[in-house]
This record gives C-alpha cells, structure tokens and sequence, in this order.
C-alpha cells in the first residue's frame, strides 16, 4: 500500500482467546460501516472469529482474557515468544477482568458452585502480564473498536496511539449526562480511565471502571467523597473490585 | 436599544412561532436530583411547552453550542502524493432561549478571545452571527456570586433580553431581527407602572445576591499568593475530572488531534475542548510534564479566571455562575478557594511581622 508517498505495511496480527467470552474479539468483527477498511488494514494470521486460515508467522498478537489454568502459562507464554508486540486486549487480558470475582472464595467452592460434581482444573485468575511482558494494553468490556481503529491506524502510518490519560468524567460532561452522585449513587467515571464515550453513565447506569485507573487518580480524595456524601463504602468497594483494575488501590488501602 | 412590554401569552406564542421554524435550544428539566430539583440544561426544543422559562439554572453552560467539545476544523483527502484540505465555516442558524445575564457575559467575552485577538476564529465567528440569543433574567441562587464579578447585568451581546415583571415580561430589543420577528405579536409600550416594576424588579435581583466574593485587588494578590501552601491544600481534594472546565460557560482551552479516516483516504483535523486540570494538559513531547502536581493545575484554572492572562487582555473571566463549584464532587468552589486565600495572608500578616520589640 502506498500512503502520501510512503509504503505501507499491512499489519501481521494473530488473536487468541483465553478465559474470556470473546467478547473483545467479536468486536473486531462489528462496525459494519469501516469493516472493510479495517480488515484492508491487517493481514490476518491467526484470528478465529474472522478466518479460518491459520498461520504461526505474526508481528502483533491480541490476547483477550485472563490465564485460570496451568496450560494457558504455556500457551501464552510461546505466543510470547513469536510475538514482536504483544497486546493485552481487553479488561480480563489486562487487569484479569469479572473472572477475578472467582478469586476471592475457594477455588473448590467455586467450581462446584459452576460445575458441581465434574473435576475442573483452575486457578485464581491473573492478569496476562502477571505471566509475560505486555506492550500495549487496551482496556475495556468490551474493547471499544473506535478506540482500536485509532490504534491500528496508527500502527500502520507509524503515528503516536495515546490512550486518554484523564478519568470518565470528562466524556461524560460533554454528553451533558446528570453526574449519577447526583442521583445518589456511586459511579467510578472520577478515577476510570476515559476512551469510552462515557457509554454507561450516557445510559444511566454507574461506571464500574472497566478500563481501570485513569492516569495519576486521586483515590484518596475519591474514599473521601463517597463518605462525606454518606454513600455506602460496601458498595464503592464492591465497584472497585468488579472487575479487578483498581487492585493496587484496593491492596494498598488494606 | 427598544424597550417594549409583552403579555407572558403572547410571548409563549412569539417563542411558539420561532422554535417550530428554527433549530432551538431552551432549558429543560432533564432529571430529578436526589434532593427533589429539577436538573436543568440547554437541550432542543420543538415548541414552547418543552421550554422550562421559569427554570432556576442549567447545570451546563450553553458555551458547547459556540465552541463545541468536538469540532472539525477541517478535512483532508489523500490522493496518491498529493492531498487537499477543505475547511468549511457553515454554521446553521440557532435560536437560544433563556441565557441568563452572566451566561450572556460569557459569550461576550469569548467574543473577547475567539474575535478580538490577532488569530479570530473564523468557526466561532461562523456560529457567534447565526446565533439568536433571548435573555432572561431570574432572581440569584443561593451560591450565585455573578455580582461580585459585575456580571449580573448585561446590556449587549443578544438579539433579545426578557425582564420579569409578573404577568408580563418587559422586553430589551438590541437587534433588527428581533424587532422584526417581534412585529407580528401584539406588543405594548412600556407603562410609567411597567417601568417602576422593571426598577423594582432590578433592585430585587440585586438585593437577592447570599454569596459575595471580594474580588477588589485580586489579580495582584494571586500573583503575590503564587507559592502558598493553599494551592495545594485544595489540590489534593481535585479529582481532576475536567468537570469544572466543561461545565464552565468560559473555560476555552482546547487540543487539537488529527484523526485518519480507516481506510487511509482522508483525515479529519479535530479542536476537542480540554481542561488545565487534566494531568497531561502541560504535558510535551518526551512526555515532560510542566504541571504534574493537581494544586499546580488548580492554581492555572484559577490564575486564568481571576488575575487573566495576556491572551484574554488579562481580564478575569470568571462570571460568577459558580457551576463549577456544582459540578465538583470534591466541594471546590471559587468562594472558598478564595476566602481560604485571603484569610491565609490575613492570618500570616499578624505572624510574621509583629511590631517590631520597644527594647
């Protein structure tokens, strides 16, 4: 392909799935509208919710989901070692997503709770770069495939890919959304990192921080307020942990 | 300026007529907060019945329909080595109900800064003449402090400004379209009672004012405060959410970013309103950061609304709204920052120089 007088590569890119509802990678395959365009962008390796072609050769590897069993370290792990850029792709890949909701009862308990009597092999759920170095990570539940555009265009014509640094709100104000404190609840948009589009509080429904921390939030101040608007601490916590990204904050406040 | 009275019916009616054929915006009661009021903001409107006149505030300003949180400043097309940029100015005509005096005081100065600095804002300027804009007036909130920034009252900037004297509203008319759109509705000269109960109800608005800031020598006085403990004090409470800059009827610093469409053919070249508060907002290449700290972002917020700076002919822009100090979820307010600023020196003034020792 040619650019504005330069040549430009087709994108090597491979997708795998791990404990995960593929959630992120279908949304690869959404957007009818720029579909086209996008797929002219990749030369698609490894990728099973696009094709059914399947090679070993590829320069970016996506991974969505967490690791919860021993064969998946493997798995990941010889991905790695092809990969010349490794994402984690998606809540679960970065911050080991709803499924480390599971981390916090006995792992015994939980499978028999899902699977009753059948052996299943588990463990707590991690995060992708607990196991091996990440590049890139590109957060979200699902991954908002505007966002991943930007980044796979940027890829391609070799231009900076920032993911913005501030928190939900400011999305959010500029949808002129009614701030959900106002209604009374607790809505994580103040310490969430925004890329979104506010797309939850635009639906009224509280921001559970999905895409994780924004850049340098200010959690103290954050406790602060839930408390001195005498909303439930339980609750706020609860948020926090849904869907693992504010882990640090969490275990730093214990 | 033509003073003229109307029936508040027949101004229904007047209002009826211009949003039915016009793209317009008024207040509207979008949400009942958890203490039972009503949450207003600028939204469109189809007929009078969706306009909330009595309204008390938009939790937003109106600023976004002049300088939009996204913008196209313009396109480009690639075609082989070569490409083509394409601007376009086209703003479609707006009608905007409602503005309160401070909310008017704020285009006036955006004006200031987006028409009257060496580089005007063709796009601002686009918007700015297409926009028809009615005043009203309306007795302060609690925490309104627009008249210790003299921003209660405004005697320019809009096509039509509506007093509230009862049954009827007594009508400022600053522009031709006004007056002509006005000539279909039955309109009165104002009385010698109608021009007492304007007085009285002038005298009202202005007696109505709980919040008062002291605001005499501020520019001097920020710059005096430039190291104090205070700025940082009220930084560890900032979120910094941005939430006070788009909610702010005069907040105008923006990014601009570059966005290539997907299929490499064209790019679009966007103005996307920021705020100082924002933790890469000073932020260079190399990733150097002039302003990691939040107090120090805070303390440029509050620099840029009440000592000015060079690109605003350092005035103060701030008029008093106090949305922001609504829309902080951390409590941050200009009052209080600024109180806690004077009382600060105040206190230190007796510390650090007693009278000098009679020995």
């Amino acid at each position: 392909m040619n650019h504005l007088g330069f040549k430009i590569d087709k994108v090597k890119i491979a997708s795998f799935d791990f404990t995960c509802c593929e959630g992120c990678q279908l949304q690869l395959a959404n957007k009818e509208s720029t579909l086209p365009a996008f797929l002219g962008l990749l030369d698609i390796r490894n990728f099973r919710e696009i094709s059914s072609e399947r090679y070993d050769d590829y320069d970016i590897a996506l991974i969505e989901g967490s690791i919860t069993r021993s064969d998946e370290i493997e798995r990941l792990k010889a991905i790695r070692a092809q990969a010349k850029v490794l994402v984690a792709f998606g809540s679960c890949a970065c911050f080991g997503g709803v499924n480390s909701l599971k981390n916090k009862i006995p792992g015994e308990e939980a499978v028999r709770g899902v699977y009753g009597d059948k052996t299943v092999q588990t463990m707590p759920s991690t995060k992708i770069s607990d196991i091996v170095p990440v590049d890139l990570m590109i957060p979200g539940c699902p991954v908002s495939k505007a966002e991943v555009e930007r980044i796979i265009v940027g890829v391609v014509t070799r231009a900076p890919n920032n993911l913005p640094k501030y928190p939900v709100c400011v999305d959010c104000k500029q949808k002129l959304n009614t701030c959900l404190f106002d209604l009374g609840e607790v809505c994580l948009g103040p310490v969430t990192k925004a890329g979104c589009d506010a797309v939850c509080p635009t639906g009224k429904t509280v921001c559970l921080g999905c895409r994780g921390p924004a850049d340098d939030m200010n959690f103290p101040s954050f406790i602060q307020i839930v408390k001195e608007k005498g909303l439930s601490l339980d609750e706020m916590h609860e948020k926090l942990a849904f869907y693992n990204g504010f882990a640090d904050f969490l275990d730093h406040e214990s | 300026m033509i003073y003229k009275v109307i029936s508040k019916t027949e101004f229904r009616k007047f209002i009826d007529a211009l949003v039915k054929h016009n793209t317009a915006y008024g207040p509207r009661a979008v949400d009942t907060g958890k203490d039972g009021k009503p949450i207003y903001q600028f939204m469109p409107v189809t007929s009078a019945d969706e306009i909330d006149f009595d309204y008390t505030v938009t939790h937003s300003s109106a600023k976004h329909l002049f300088l939009p949180y996204r913008d196209e400043l313009s396109r480009f097309r690639f075609n082989d080595e070569d490409w083509e940029q394409e601007v376009r100015y086209e703003a479609p005509p707006l009608i905007l109900i409602g503005l309160r005096p401070c909310d008017i005081n704020a285009i006036n100065i955006l004006d200031e800064v987006m028409l009257h600095g060496p580089y005007p804002s063709p796009y601002y300027l686009a918007r700015r003449k297409n926009t028809f804009i009615i005043g009203m007036d309306h007795l302060p909130l609690p925490d309104c402090f627009c008249k210790s920034m003299n921003r209660h009252t405004v005697n320019h900037g809009f096509n039509l400004f509506c007093s509230d004297i009862g049954d009827k509203y007594y009508l400022s008319i600053n522009s031709s379209k006004a007056y002509t759109f006005l000539k279909e509705f039955m309109l009165e000269e104002p009385s010698y009672e109608d021009n007492c109960l304007l007085i009285e109800r002038r005298k009202t608005i202005k007696q109505s004012f709980t919040t008062n800031i002291e605001v005499t020598g501020l520019p001097v006085f920020l710059d005096i405060e430039f190291d104090s403990p205070i700025w940082q004090k009220w930084g560890d409470k900032c979120l910094s959410c941005g939430s006070c800059a788009m909610v702010c009827p005069t907040c105008y610093c923006y990014s601009v970013e570059e966005r290539f469409d997907v299929d490499l053919k064209g790019s679009s070249r966007q103005n996307h309103l920021y705020s100082c508060n924002l933790i890469d907002f000073a932020q260079v290449a190399g990733g150097h950061n002039f302003r990691p700290r939040n107090g120090d972002r805070l303390k440029y917020r509050y620099y840029h609304h009440y000592r000015g700076f060079a690109a605003n002919d350092n005035q103060q822009i701030c008029v008093g709204c106090n949305r922001c100090g609504r829309a902080c979820l951390a409590d941050i307010n200009p009052k209080d920052v600024i109180n806690d600023l004077r009382l600060e020196r105040e206190s230190c003034m007796i510390c650090v120089s007693p009278s000098p020792d009679r020995t």
